[in-house]
């Protein structure tokens, strides 16, 4: 017995391991993706996303004051400034482009007779010989190190310039009537399908599961044309029931099998307590298909949040009609370099699937039959 | 409060007939216990009654009217399922309203029924539960209470007990019985444990593979069974089956057991031959164990069943048939024992080959 259970715990362990590992990475990029969203452009570019909280190394190129401004000192003319702004620290600085890290801070350069230093809290010092002329301040290469900064800039320009909050709406305009749509179609479907006897039941079905291996891709084409010549290409009532019709064998198959598996007894006792179809429909088949119904709902919802072929296809390319993930496409094209737009914009993306899938993943476990019949 | 007419009902899945040509007849207020073994189509009667099956043929009548097509709540039944069947959405009050809100009966109507039928069933505190947080038993009351709420003319219990435990089967079926006799409403009952149909029924209606056997008051059936399945199937534990055969005598007919004394009977009705074999029925509680009996014989025990007032001794025969005998004796016999046991003429029954029964008197 304590061999098997041994066995058994190292078996879970390895399970666990194994678990965690592929958790690990599949959201390894995300967490980084989200990271590089929050920080600053000048950042990305210098390190990596995993030393966002320590600070980095940034070699800055500054000018210094003009040279009319030195003020005599001695028998020096001196000019007294600061590298940047808010007294970073200064790790090296040099006075050639070939060599900016030539001197420690505190250190005096010498260029031709000038004597220039700075110091570790990035205050500069200029030493001319005799009083300097011309309006060109002295090239200076600073090391700095910059304390981790993060930044809501990007979501701002994401949002607000570069068109994807409208994108946004958009989206929404397409995903919310293509998911509800097809649950109601659906719904009353499986019902019919599973518990109203009728003639050829058993044949739809077969087809209905026989259009689930039908490649959508096949139906763009004369679906597009059909819609053209009724009216309602390129437009939101179009890509609506396009959505609709790829998503209904699935919606019907999943919710039959659901539906046709509820205890038989309690449609029936419904029947004998007088409830007509509708009846037994709405009040007993449709509170107990939740669970199956925020399913397949948040299938339909990210599968239609994701699209991009379908609405390419039925969906133009202006401002009014162009969904999120059209829009990144074009940011990819235009501001492919901005890691910080592209990664504010995925996460922007992703965020409402998210939320739609935390909000409805309880109802995917919770056992609503509990109680019905016996063992139930 | 209805009565019921089964006028050559038939029900046929494609080409097999379930229920054959079922003539029966339910009178008012009675408690009817539809039994049989698994398959028998008891509980297919039973929903064709209630408007659940199609019938195939054959008429249906409720107080005289033709039902054949009618919704289960234009025939006014309602039904009471084995699993329960209640709305596990619902609170226990709303399952039993549902069946009134169906009705579109006016709230104030609907809440003062739904007490009365909770009262009935001592359920008022469970009424705002969900079904999820109630016991098996507390379950199969809420059951009947929307059962009972709708003052259906034709109650229908679809084996309603066979999923409870041993001793809340025992405390429903009393409590049923009281509520038979309180509501005094026709009461159909499916089951196949004969102890409930033998405690419950005023008929009992016997069925095997889609006919009745048999059809009467609970001791009819156990005294005077029509045939050798009900004879066998009423009565727990079974009735004892010995071969025996006739060879004729002045005024009648001995028959001959191979290791039983002889017994003369006066034969009655149609079925009597001399120089046949038939079996003899004996129940357990008949053939006691002692030897002041004119028939008896020996048989060695295999095992004891004690169960505290009373005890069956299971045993062979010489001739080598299995007996259950009864002793109430506080002496248990043991394994091995040789025993000596016998019955009064008066309690056997006799039965031909076919299993049909075979009348008799004693001779005076």
């Amino acid at each position: 017995m304590d061999g098997m259970a041994g066995t058994s715990s190292r078996v879970t362990w390895a399970v666990n391991l194994s678990a965690f590992i592929l958790v690990v990475l599949w959201v390894l990029p995300t967490v980084g993706l989200l990271i590089s969203s929050f920080r600053d452009r000048d950042q990305i570019s210098a390190s990596g996303w995993w030393t966002a909280l320590s600070a980095s190394e940034q070699n800055i190129q500054i000018r210094a004051a003009a040279p009319d401004e030195a003020q005599p000192e001695g028998s020096l003319w001196v000019i007294e400034g600061e590298v940047a702004e808010g007294g970073r620290e200064v790790t090296a600085f040099g006075v050639n482009s070939r060599r900016p890290v030539e001197f420690a801070p505190g250190e005096v350069a010498d260029r031709n007779g000038v004597a220039v230093t700075v110091t570790d809290t990035g205050a500069y010092r200029i030493a001319y010989p005799e009083k300097p002329e011309g309006s060109r301040g002295l090239r200076l290469f600073v090391t700095t190190v910059e304390p981790p900064r993060f930044t809501l800039e990007n979501y701002e320009t994401v949002l607000f310039s570069e068109g994807i909050g409208r994108s946004f709406l958009n989206t929404f305009t397409v995903t919310i009537p293509a998911t509800v749509i097809p649950i109601l179609i659906a719904a009353f479907a499986a019902y019919a399908l599973a518990w109203m006897e009728f003639p050829g039941r058993a044949l739809l079905i077969a087809v209905v599961v026989g259009l689930l291996v039908v490649p959508l891709q096949m139906a763009l084409i004369p679906l597009l044309k059909l819609h053209n010549s009724i009216g309602i290409g390129k437009a939101y009532f179009g890509i609506w029931m396009a959505h609709t019709g790829f998503g209904l064998p699935l919606a019907i198959y999943l919710l039959r099998n659901y539906i046709a598996g509820l205890p038989k007894e309690v449609i029936e006792s419904a029947r004998v307590d007088g409830a007509t179809d509708f009846d037994i429909f709405r009040r007993i088949v449709l509170p107990l298909s939740f669970p199956a119904l925020a399913s397949f709902a948040i299938f339909q919802f990210l599968w239609v949040w994701n699209d991009l072929l379908i609405a390419t296809v039925f969906l133009g390319n202006n401002e009014d009609q162009l969904v999120m993930t059209g829009r990144l496409r074009e940011l990819l094209g235009s501001r492919g370099g901005d890691w910080e737009i592209l990664a504010a914009s995925a996460f922007v993306s992703i965020a409402v699937p998210i939320l739609v899938f935390f909000s409805m993943q309880r109802y995917l476990v919770r056992g609503l039959l509990a109680g019905s019949v016996k063992g139930g | 409060m209805a009565t019921l007419q089964l006028d050559k009902l038939k029900k046929c899945y494609g080409e097999v007939e379930v229920i054959e040509n079922l003539e029966l007849s339910i009178e008012e207020g009675s408690f009817t216990v539809f039994v049989g073994p698994s398959g028998c189509g008891k509980s297919t009667l039973l929903r064709m009654i209630a408007g659940l099956e199609e019938i195939t043929a054959g008429e249906l009548r409720i107080d005289g009217a033709r039902v054949n097509d009618a919704t289960p709540v234009e025939r006014g039944v309602s039904m009471v399922f084995q699993n329960y069947a209640l709305y596990p959405h619902m609170s226990v009050e709303k399952n039993i309203a549902f069946g009134l809100k169906m009705l579109g009966l006016p709230k104030d109507d609907i809440k003062r029924r739904v007490r009365a039928a909770a009262e009935t069933l001592q359920i008022e505190p469970l009424l705002k539960r969900r079904p999820s947080q109630l016991s098996g038993g507390q379950r199969q009351r809420v059951a009947i209470g929307r059962a009972i709420v709708r003052e259906p003319k034709l109650f229908l219990f679809d084996e309603p007990l066979s999923n409870l435990d041993a001793e809340l089967r025992v405390t429903m079926r009393v409590e049923l019985a009281k509520l038979h006799r309180q509501i005094g409403a026709t009461m159909i009952y499916v089951t196949h444990d004969q102890t409930e149909a033998l405690t419950l029924a005023d008929k009992i209606v016997v069925l095997r593979d889609g006919k009745i056997e048999q059809a009467g008051t609970p001791m009819e059936l156990y005294l005077d069974p029509a045939n050798a399945f009900v004879a066998g199937f009423i009565g727990s534990p079974q009735m004892n089956f010995i071969p025996v055969t006739a060879t004729g005598i002045d005024g009648g007919i001995r028959l001959k057991g191979s290791e039983m004394g002889n017994l003369d009977v006066v034969p009655v009705g149609q079925g009597w031959s001399k120089d046949m074999t038939l079996n003899l029925g004996v129940r357990p509680e008949h053939l006691q164990v002692g030897s002041d009996f004119p028939v008896k014989f020996d048989i060695a025990v295999d095992v004891v069943e004690n169960l505290g007032g009373t005890r069956y001794v299971y045993g062979g025969t010489a001739g080598g048939h299995q007996v259950i005998a009864e002793t109430r004796a506080d002496a248990i016999p043991r394994p091995g024992d040789h025993l000596t046991v016998g019955f009064d003429p008066e309690r056997a029954r006799f039965f031909d080959q076919q299993g049909v029964r075979l009348r008799n008197a004693l001779p005076s």
